[in-house]
């Protein structure tokens, strides 16, 4: 019996009064690729940042390969985990942003060596290797110089799933990654994305693109309110769902 | 053949040639100021009280120059230690810990509400206040006494005095200049893996820059300037040097003339640097990269077609 990569039972995160998830339970096997489908402010996003602790949750249960994110467990206490063990678990974790957060000071080539001999001590010469590498993957070896302000949207994320490839990650986040691009520019990066799903890396993908979580999804996962709605296979969720609250929002996006 | 553009035997549209409009305004406003400036440039040349002589021949005196170094020592040292302690406190004051965030917000309303003028004075005269000094443990054994007086001299009560205050000015802009920096990046920086000190250090120090150098660069200029304060507290810096020279010669005005040379030959060559450096830190915040002065300056003279109209 393998251990899920995901496994969240009861998910609760509060922000002040507010409420953000309200009990979320799901699991994600290695190598299966989810979408979280849903309306803005449904929680999506925010379940993405819990997986790996930039943010805190408030109740519930959360691990990832296994392992309780941010904490250990010491008989019946938990004990929580150094600033150091967590971001070591993070490296772990790949996560690509709505916005693709590059590191405007640096070039492509720079954005992605960064972490590896930062972090994992790489040497900078294999480090570059293998950036020069991952950069032709999704179609940019020759815009190794190039720094993030001259290359497009779409350009730019494509940098940003390279430079988390580079800390060989077993799972990666997508936090709508296409939303800030223009329509043209969505394609070459669900294109890349569609590589990544079918190399059998596990991705928990928030998106809003319907045809993406059809055609790549292992599972679709419908959230409203800090709840999930519905889950299932990409056929039940998108073409026959079950819930009202499902429907209209599919209505209303397809 | 009727077109719709005007087009010359080249194919290209002609460019547009007009009769400019004129603008007597601008003539009459450049007048006065020249006449203005004339006049200035004649009393500064003709008058004798400037004493053209006496300030060449103590621009290069070796008491001057000594003055000047030390001016510059005491800029340099000053600013490294408010540079630093503006750092430290700065990332104090951004701080998840209340009282690291407090303990900065204090030292920043003691400094910047107090005039360096009295902080100079209140080091100077330390030793009135801790005639023993005693490093040591804290409530505990203490290693060396060193005496208050023969360890803060002039000059090092100038350090203290100018450093210090620096700090709590330099706070505030390495504060605004973290602050400036999207969430986002950090955010980035820690999904990959990178510490908190990482993360400052790698990711939102260097974008910080950017916005820092400027007003670094107008501190540094400001600075220069500043040390002369010191003047007071008898640090023999470039006015002190001055002074004690006029003291002596009863000749004030060539000699703050002097003086004034020297400040606006440091100010220039700060000037310059500045502007290198807020370059460099430029690298990924504009598409292109400004062309430094000699490059412009190439560009000007030697273009095909000169355009100063």
């Amino acid at each position: 019996m393998s251990v899920a990569m995901v496994n969240a039972e009861a998910v609760r995160k509060r922000f002040g009064r507010l409420e953000v998830l309200k009990g979320i339970t799901l699991e994600v096997q290695p190598g299966e690729v989810m979408c979280l489908l849903g309306p803005s402010g449904s929680g999506k996003s925010t379940f993405l940042r819990c997986i790996n602790h930039l943010e805190k949750i408030n109740s519930g249960r959360l691990s990832v390969d296994g392992e309780l994110v941010g904490y250990r467990q010491v008989g019946d206490r938990l004990h929580e985990l150094r600033e150091s063990e967590i971001a070591r678990k993070r490296a772990e974790i790949g996560m690509v942003f709505q916005h693709f957060n590059l590191f405007p000071n640096m070039t492509a080539l720079d954005n992605v060596t960064c972490a590896p001999i930062r972090v994992k001590k790489v040497a900078r010469e294999g480090a570059r290797e293998r950036a020069r590498e991952l950069l032709a993957r999704v179609g940019l070896a020759d815009k190794l110089e190039a720094y993030p302000v001259q290359m497009s949207g779409g350009q730019q994320q494509r940098v940003a799933i390279a430079r988390a490839l580079a800390m060989e990650p077993k799972l990666m986040l997508f936090d709508e990654p296409t939303s800030a691009l223009d329509p043209e520019l969505v394609g070459e990066v669900l294109g890349v994305m569609k590589q990544l799903a079918r190399d059998g890396m596990t991705m928990i993908v928030v998106t809003h693109e319907i045809g993406f979580a059809r055609e790549v999804a292992d599972t679709v996962v419908f959230m409203d309110e800090g709840v999930v709605v519905e889950s299932g296979s990409p056929a039940d969720v998108l073409t026959t769902p079950r819930h009202e609250r499902t429907r209209s929002f599919l209505s209303k996006v397809l | 053949m009727p077109s719709s553009e005007v087009t010359n035997p080249t194919g290209r549209p002609d460019e547009i040639r007009a009769v400019p409009v004129r603008r007597p305004g601008r003539w009459i406003a450049a007048a006065i100021v020249l006449v203005i400036a004339a006049a200035l440039v004649r009393s500064v040349v003709v008058s004798p009280g400037f004493q053209w002589g006496v300030v060449g021949e103590y621009l290069f005196d070796h008491r001057i120059l000594a003055g000047l170094v030390v001016t510059i020592e005491l800029t340099v040292i000053a600013m490294a230690i408010g540079v630093v302690l503006g750092v430290i406190l700065a990332v104090m004051r951004l701080s998840p810990n209340p009282l690291l965030s407090r303990a900065s917000w204090l030292y920043i309303f003691f400094f910047r509400g107090t005039p360096v003028l009295v902080q100079l004075l209140f080091w100077y005269n330390i030793a009135a206040l801790y005639p023993k000094l005693s490093l040591g443990i804290p409530f505990g054994p203490a290693f060396v006494h060193p005496n208050a007086n023969t360890l803060i001299t002039a000059f090092r009560a100038g350090i203290l005095g100018l450093g210090l205050n620096e700090g709590a000015y330099m706070a505030e802009i390495v504060r605004a200049g973290i602050i400036s920096v999207d969430e986002g990046q950090a955010d980035a920086a820690q999904s990959l893996g990178m510490t908190r000190v990482q993360t400052l250090r790698r990711i939102v120090l260097p974008q910080a820059m950017r916005v820092i150098i400027p007003p670094t660069g107008n501190e540094t200029i400001s600075m220069l300037k500043t040390t002369s304060l010191a003047s007071v507290i008898t640090v023999t810096e470039l006015l002190y040097a001055a002074q004690l020279i006029y003291s002596v010669n009863f000749k004030p005005i060539p000699l703050l003339i002097t003086v004034s040379i020297w400040y606006l030959v440091c100010t220039s060559v700060l000037y310059v640097g500045q502007f290198y450096l807020e370059r460099y830190y430029a690298r990924g915040a504009t598409r292109g990269i400004s062309p430094t002065a000699l490059a412009r300056w190439r560009a000007a003279v030697f273009s095909p077609k000169h355009e100063w109209s």
